[in-house]
């Protein structure tokens, strides 16, 4: 090869990765250090910015943020988990029990709900639950309740808000690890003597580890970073980890500690995530494809 | 002798189509068993409901003697090799084969030491831990055969397992899984389209034609007399001649091809003079250049190819302007080298080496 004919073949590469090279470089990795360098960044009493671990150590002195922090990963970890319960069954109804016409259109129905935005779904969901709300109204017609009662603004609807939010990105992943999943495997299992949950157990949860791990990975990372829903459906005392960074960087303008807090968010999910790859035993190469 | 696998008056109806239409046999302990027919035949169909995943519409299935009507897949004492083997991806061939004896709560021990004895009977002494995609075809072949004997099945169903292995390796997987089968005993029902899977391996041979079987026999039988035309056809390589009957009196039946070729044929019963009959004659049956071999149908014939294949070399002939050109078994011992496409010779055959049927 000749180096202008090198040069022309190297071109298009070029070409077409230097948009996400930029991409990456000016949006993620830059704000990324410039967050980093920030929050090791004090004020000191004559008003100067010093070099400093407070920010980090602020965070273990005050009780309310590390509990509002192990708060948000467990709950995320109860939304993943929850997510994964609902959407396996539904998953495996599409791929392997449903008659075959109605797998695009049942495929269809869990896309709609996310052709509006969070935002709007969201408030779907505030306009039934709320105490003047649909399911109140009911309630009270039918003489269940003699007083309609709130049910927004508890943990349980901020779940079910996250669960809802997440079904799909759990889905999706199912849907196409079990499509793969050769169904005379299942029936071989079955011929030699298995009855259904060690079908479960033995066959098919092992087939789709690597769809339930990035299910899961993109569902964590989705719930412990959500804003909207623990804010809408949680109201005021959601005690969210991201309202605390929130507040930090709008109400409080204090960048630095807003920094430090989000640089400990993104070193929870890691961890998490690594846990839970070691835990099922899989490898992020093969569940990230 | 012992009946393992008793089929009585089976059926199954799908929306319009029957797929399998009233089939009865019966298979006795230790014979091997095929199913012979081609695709779309209604084979596998029947094969899934002795194994239990279809429900018959009617009839019955029974294993010695138990009615299978009620019982699940894995309480039958029945197991299934599929078309694509099913080896568990996830599992090590150890936890493969060792997968229906956890089942069956066997301890550890007993498992370990089952698993080891059938991976030597089935020539894969030291596998235990390798895993599935570390295996060859034939390999895993053997795994899947291993994994259901151990659980030592009254009867063992295999569905075309041979079919996705390259032509070298099934034909020794055939003569390997024979003399298997000889060695364990294990009634084998086996499901094939390959014709000569069937006659290879089995006692018995059941063809099978758009859900009915059209003949039960030994392989030996069904060649040599097939019962009906679709049987001539389907079994191995034959010519049919067409041709309207002239008479027919003690057992020895005349046609008269459309071409003007006067044939005999031996038939078991007499035919009505004036009927159309068709003959089957296999390539090996025509001798060429008879001489002076007394009872043969003798035809003269115009050399149309010469297809060499060593031991399976054969001539394309034909007689007058017919329509079909018949295929001719070609001796490889010399005799014959001189004859080239284009040659005028003479054919004959016995007149009771054909087997001619009446058309409707």
């Amino acid at each position: 090869m000749t180096p202008l004919s090198r040069a022309r073949s190297r071109l298009p590469l070029l070409i077409f990765l230097t948009p996400i090279l930029l991409w990456l470089l000016l949006l993620i990795v830059l704000p990324h250090f410039d967050l980093l360098r920030m929050s090791f960044r004090v004020e000191n009493n004559s008003g100067d910015m010093v070099w400093s671990a407070n920010n980090y150590l602020e965070f273990f002195r005050e009780p309310i943020y590390w509990l509002t922090f192990t708060r948000t990963a467990v709950y995320a970890v109860i939304v993943t988990v929850l997510t994964l319960c609902i959407a396996f069954p539904v998953a495996f109804y599409i791929t392997k029990v449903a008659p075959p016409r109605f797998k695009g259109f049942f495929s269809l129905l869990l896309l709609m709900p996310f052709w509006v935005s969070e935002l709007v779904r969201i408030y779907g969901w505030m306009i039934l639950l709320r105490e003047s709300g649909v399911i109140n109204h009911f309630l009270v017609a039918w003489g269940i309740l003699q007083q309609p009662v709130e049910l927004l603004y508890n943990d349980i609807a901020m779940i079910m808000g996250l669960v809802y939010t997440s079904m799909l990105f759990m889905v999706v992943p199912l849907l196409s690890v079990l499509d793969s999943l050769d169904d005379s495997l299942i029936e071989a299992a079955y011929d030699l003597g298995s009855n259904s949950a060690t079908i479960v157990r033995s066959i098919i949860i092992p087939h789709a580890m690597p769809g339930i791990a990035s299910g899961s990975i993109v569902v964590f990372m989705l719930s412990l970073g959500n804003y909207l829903t623990p804010n809408l459906m949680g109201g005021k005392n959601s005690l969210w980890f991201t309202e605390q960074i929130y507040n930090q960087f709008i109400a409080s303008f204090n960048w630095n500690q807003g920094s430090a807090f989000g640089f400990l968010l993104l070193v929870i999910s890691s961890l998490i995530i690594f846990i839970g790859l070691k835990l099922t035993n899989q490898q992020l190469s093969r569940v990230i494809r | 002798m012992d009946v393992d696998l008793s089929v009585e008056k089976l059926s199954k109806h799908f929306k319009e189509f029957t797929a399998v239409d009233n089939v009865s046999f019966d298979v006795e302990r230790g014979n091997f068993f095929s199913i012979l027919g081609p695709s779309g035949c209604g084979k596998t169909t029947l094969l899934r409901m002795i194994a239990g995943f279809e429900e018959p519409s009617e009839g019955t299935i029974r294993i010695r003697g138990r009615d299978m009507a009620s019982v699940a897949p894995n309480r039958r004492p029945v197991n299934l090799i599929f078309q694509h083997l099913a080896l568990f991806p996830m599992m090590n061939v150890a936890e493969n084969i060792g997968f229906g004896l956890a089942r069956r709560n066997e301890s550890k021990a007993e498992i370990n030491k089952k698993v080891g004895d059938i991976l030597e009977r089935v020539n894969l002494p030291g596998f235990e831990s390798k895993k599935i995609h570390q295996l060859s075809g034939g390999q895993m072949q053997r795994v899947a055969i291993a994994r259901s004997l151990v659980l030592d099945p009254t009867v063992l169903l295999l569905d075309e397992p041979l079919g996705a292995l390259d032509l070298k390796l099934r034909e020794q997987m055939k003569i390997e899984l024979k003399r298997l089968q000889e060695q364990v005993g294990t009634t084998f029902v086996y499901i094939t389209h390959d014709q000569s899977e069937a006659l290879v391996m089995s006692d018995y041979v059941a063809v099978m034609n758009e859900g009915k079987f059209e003949q039960i026999d030994t392989p030996q039988k069904l060649y040599a007399r097939p019962t009906s035309p679709f049987v001539a056809r389907f079994v191995g390589n034959n010519n049919r001649l067409l041709g309207k009957v002239m008479k027919s009196s003690g057992g020895l039946t005349e046609l008269a091809t459309p071409n003007g070729d006067k044939i005999r044929a031996a038939t078991q019963l007499n035919v009505t003079p004036g009927s159309r009959a068709e003959l089957f004659i296999r390539p090996e049956s025509i001798i060429i250049e008879p001489g002076e071999l007394p009872d043969l149908n003798r035809l003269q014939v115009v050399v149309g190819s010469v297809l060499f294949d060593g031991a399976n070399s054969q001539l394309l002939a034909r007689s007058g302007d017919a329509d079909e050109e018949l295929l001719i078994s070609l001796p490889q011992n010399r005799q014959f080298d001189h004859i080239r496409a284009g040659d005028h010779i003479e054919i004959g055959w016995d007149v009771s080496a054909g087997n001619c049927f009446v058309m409707s």
